[in-house]
């Protein structure tokens, strides 16, 4: 969404470096097309501030899910850029690449927890992953599950938990590192109303305490429930960007 | 430091919590080395056998009647100075005749004709065997060349019994060679394989472990840490082989060395406790190899995104 008086004055560089600078997370023409003609984004153009709660919304195939693999650089754009602090994240090498995902908690609609560890176990590899102390895990980690309600749970596995209380533990896996952004790519596809309420009141908290947190979903109550800034995806294009949280497609 | 000690207790936590998956690569692990320690014990076996041959493959340096010691044993000198020559057995002429009595001893006419005769008809000769047999052809060169005859070869030499030998001698020339380079090919081919099947394992094995990775990935590990624990564990599985390998040997080549020595013309399970170290150096060292490299491998697939 460019505003018509920079373009008329021929001045889109000029919004572009603006942009650049102020926003945490820009996509400049971001266009993504999977061979031969599937186009999946269609030159985005976003910006979001920190601090920000930004709910993308949008028809199954609207193209959220790839942007979020954009903003975690799992995916390049066919053309275009995504800047993360003023930074390309898709020139980063493999080593800032790293250190980028460090800044960004991610939670999933299946959860993708490791299966193989327990909760605690979860929370512990994301701060080892780090480079945290054996302290600092020792002190965070049952905080953190305290906080996303699953102090009960520490030595639980995953498979011998509900599908809310997954959830609940991946976003403390995505919050145990104190990111500047949480990305949740449609936390509550999976879970019943009443979970799913409790994970929207848990992304609210972590918004409320300073945490850029942008959500994919298309459930209408939950957005609507959340009352901040609703961008509407259709077909790969930016079709809306409401700021009083209304859900129209 | 921290991190290692991590990486470590990870691979093993992930090794000991995925049971079948990696009981299923030491399993196929196991069989890969146990065919790399069979190829070894069967090239103990065809290096036995070539040496036992080689062994039977000499040449003799027949010398004219009433040559004297003294030259002899000058040219037996000059001879022992080849590093082609393995060893040189000196038979006088009174120990050939005692030889030839002996092995005719029921033959009546051979050794009446000995008997009508005044003196020995036999020469003394040099029995002579070299490291390879490929080599007797340069030291029968030698012979006829002028080194020995400034010793006096050529005058005292009656015949050297190479060229009628000449062509078994080929034939186990080229027997052997061609016995060695099959033998190579046939390990080289069958080590080839197992490789092929280990890491094809290891690396179903890390695919059921992709969307792991790919979280380990988003969480910020870095390479190293997210490889760690699967190089670790590719060590265990390697490790573990090498030694269930090692164990099913003793058995095996237990009831080998009973029942197969004559045929094999080796006790197996002598060779096996005298190289035991050796072998367990091996499969075990081969074994981290094939798992640490296969992991390493499969999960790089995995990264590069």
């Amino acid at each position: 969404m460019q505003p018509e008086l920079f373009i008329k004055l021929n001045l889109l560089p000029s919004l572009n470096l603006l942009y650049l600078l102020i926003a945490m997370i820009y996509f400049n023409n971001v266009c993504k097309v999977y061979p031969p003609e599937n186009v999946c984004l269609d030159c985005i153009n976003l910006t979001v501030s920190a601090g920000e709660f930004v709910s993308v919304v949008g028809h199954s195939g609207a193209g959220k899910t790839t942007l979020v693999k954009m903003l975690l650089a799992e995916e390049k754009p066919s053309s275009g850029n995504v800047y993360f602090q003023s930074v390309d994240i898709h020139s980063l090498n493999s080593g800032d690449l790293t250190k980028f995902r460090r800044q960004i908690g991610t939670v999933f609609q299946d959860f993708k927890l490791l299966p193989n560890k327990t909760a605690y176990e979860n929370l512990a590899f994301a701060m080892e992953a780090v480079g945290k102390t054996d302290e600092e895990i020792i002190g965070d980690v049952p905080h953190v599950l305290e906080l996303v309600n699953l102090s009960n749970k520490i030595h639980h596995f995953p498979h011998q938990m509900s599908g809310g209380e997954k959830q609940r533990l991946a976003i403390g896996r995505a919050i145990i590192n104190q990111p500047k952004v949480v990305v949740a790519d449609e936390p509550t596809g999976n879970l019943d109303p009443i979970s799913a309420h409790d994970i929207v009141q848990i992304l609210k908290r972590i918004n409320d305490l300073g945490t850029t947190v942008i959500l994919t979903t298309h459930n209408k109550g939950i957005v609507e429930s959340i009352g901040k800034r609703v961008v509407t995806i259709d077909k790969g294009r930016i079709v809306r960007d409401d700021k009083d949280g209304k859900y129209v497609i | 430091m921290g991190n290692f000690k991590r990486i470590l207790k990870a691979g093993w936590i992930n090794f000991t919590r995925n049971g079948v998956v990696s009981a299923a690569a030491v399993l196929v692990m196991t069989i890969t080395l146990s065919v790399i320690g069979s190829l070894i014990f069967l090239q103990a076996v065809l290096q036995n056998s070539l040496e036992g041959i080689k062994d039977k493959v000499d040449i003799t340096i027949y010398f004219t009647l009433n040559t004297s010691e003294d030259k002899i044993f000058s040219l037996k000198g000059a001879l022992e100075k080849l590093p082609e020559v393995k060893a040189i057995a000196y038979v006088s002429a009174d120990e050939a005749l005692q030889a030839f009595r002996k092995k005719h001893e029921n033959d009546y006419l051979v050794i009446q004709a000995l008997e009508e005769l005044d003196e020995n008809p036999l020469n003394a000769y040099l029995n002579v065997k070299a490291m390879e047999a490929s080599q007797y052809e340069g030291i029968v060169k030698f012979l006829e060349g002028d080194s020995a005859k400034v010793l006096g070869g050529a005058s005292i030499i009656d015949k050297i019994n190479y060229n009628q030998n000449k062509f078994i001698i080929d034939r186990l020339v080229g027997i052997i060679n061609g016995a060695q380079k099959l033998g190579f090919i046939v390990t080289a081919i069958l080590i080839l394989i197992s490789i092929l099947v280990t890491f094809n394992t290891i690396r179903l094995a890390i695919f059921t472990f992709r969307e792991e990775i790919r979280v380990m990935r988003l969480v910020g590990a870095s390479r190293a840490y997210i490889r760690g624990p699967f190089l670790v564990e590719g060590a265990i599985s390697g490790i573990l082989s090498g030694l269930i390998a090692m164990l099913l040997f003793l058995p095996a080549t237990l009831w080998l060395g009973n029942k197969m020595t004559t045929f094999l013309g080796l006790n197996l399970f002598e060779y096996y406790l005298q190289n035991i170290w050796q072998m367990l150096v091996i499969l075990l060292g081969f074994g981290i190899l094939l798992g640490v490299i296969s992991s390493f491998l499969a999960v790089n697939k995995y990264l590069k995104a």
